[in-house]
């Protein structure tokens, strides 16, 4: 190394950003797809049967039909990774905190 | 409960963060837990965390960036990696640095000693001044971030990095005398 050590350059060479895999990008992208399916499953049902309710038949219809639609922000990354292969093991893991997830997001829709 | 185009919104923003913080969150979990399988997971423990708490965490944030709010779920979440695990972090970084780095062949073979001196340096640091290194160097984040991250002031935060530095300079100094 030199005399004069540029310690804050030296690190900048070294901490480079690291890219993330694309498996992993594509495990995620479909773990947070199905998670937002789920909830917003859980929102529609939830909506349909308040709409059961006399009380809540002022709420708009139209909030049903949203709410079915609700998973659209990450579903346009879903036509990418139909085609993509997965690695067993790892989607297992994900799938299991995403229904963890789901879990904890449907207890709260029910409160 | 929220409305169903309430919840698009947020699912959108989400989207939104994810697309733009994954690779903030790979980086901060691989320099922590020094490899890459356990990297992907606790990038994907991250998101998953964030999701749950992202509606709570966009109200809360008054607009400022969730960045350091992000990387603090993946710092909590690397403390209790090493906790359960009893680990450390390992010190086979240098390939993410020499890989990605715009190095010449010529470059290569006296840079690569090099940066491996600097990581094994980061490695041996204490906790909150390799993270801090971590977050400055690696990620870009400015000492405003860095503290809302580590949930300290601006001013301790720029002594952190200033005493980091220091005493990875010191080390270096050290290991070249040896």
């Amino acid at each position: 190394m030199t005399d004069a050590l540029d310690v804050e350059a030296l690190l900048r060479s070294a901490l480079v950003p690291v890219e993330p895999s694309e498996g992993l990008s594509d495990r995620l992208e479909r773990g947070l797809s199905e998670l937002t399916d789920a909830a917003a499953g859980e929102l529609a049902d939830w909506e349909l049967g308040a709409m059961r309710d006399p009380r809540n038949w002022g709420r708009p219809v139209a909030a049903v039909v949203v709410g079915g639609a609700a998973a659209g922000a990450l579903v346009l990354v879903r036509a990418r990774q139909r085609h993509k292969a997965s690695s067993e093991g790892r989607v297992t893991a994900l799938r299991r905190g995403v229904r963890e997830v789901a879990g904890d997001l449907r207890k709260r829709a029910a409160r | 409960m929220y409305e169903g185009a309430d919840k698009q919104r947020l699912d959108s923003d989400f989207t939104e963060l994810y697309r733009t913080h994954l690779r903030d969150v790979y980086s901060y979990s691989y320099y922590r837990v020094g490899n890459h399988h356990d990297a992907e997971d606790l990038t994907e423990q991250t998101f998953l965390q964030a999701y749950r708490h992202f509606e709570r965490a966009q109200r809360e944030s008054n607009g400022r960036p969730l960045r350091p709010w992000l990387i603090r779920i993946a710092h909590n979440l690397a403390a209790n990696y090493y906790r359960d695990r009893s680990r450390r972090p390992q010190t086979q970084l240098e390939d993410a640095a020499v890989v990605s780095a715009p190095h010449s062949t010529a470059e290569l073979a006296e840079g690569r000693q090099e940066l491996h001196d600097v990581l094994e340096g980061v490695s041996k640091l204490p906790d909150d001044r390799r993270e801090a290194l971590i977050m400055r160097f690696a990620l870009g984040m400015d000492n405003r971030e860095i503290a809302r991250a580590i949930d300290r002031s601006e001013g301790a935060t720029k002594v952190l990095i200033h005493r980091a530095i220091r005493q990875l300079e010191q080390g270096l100094k050290e290991d070249e005398g040896d």
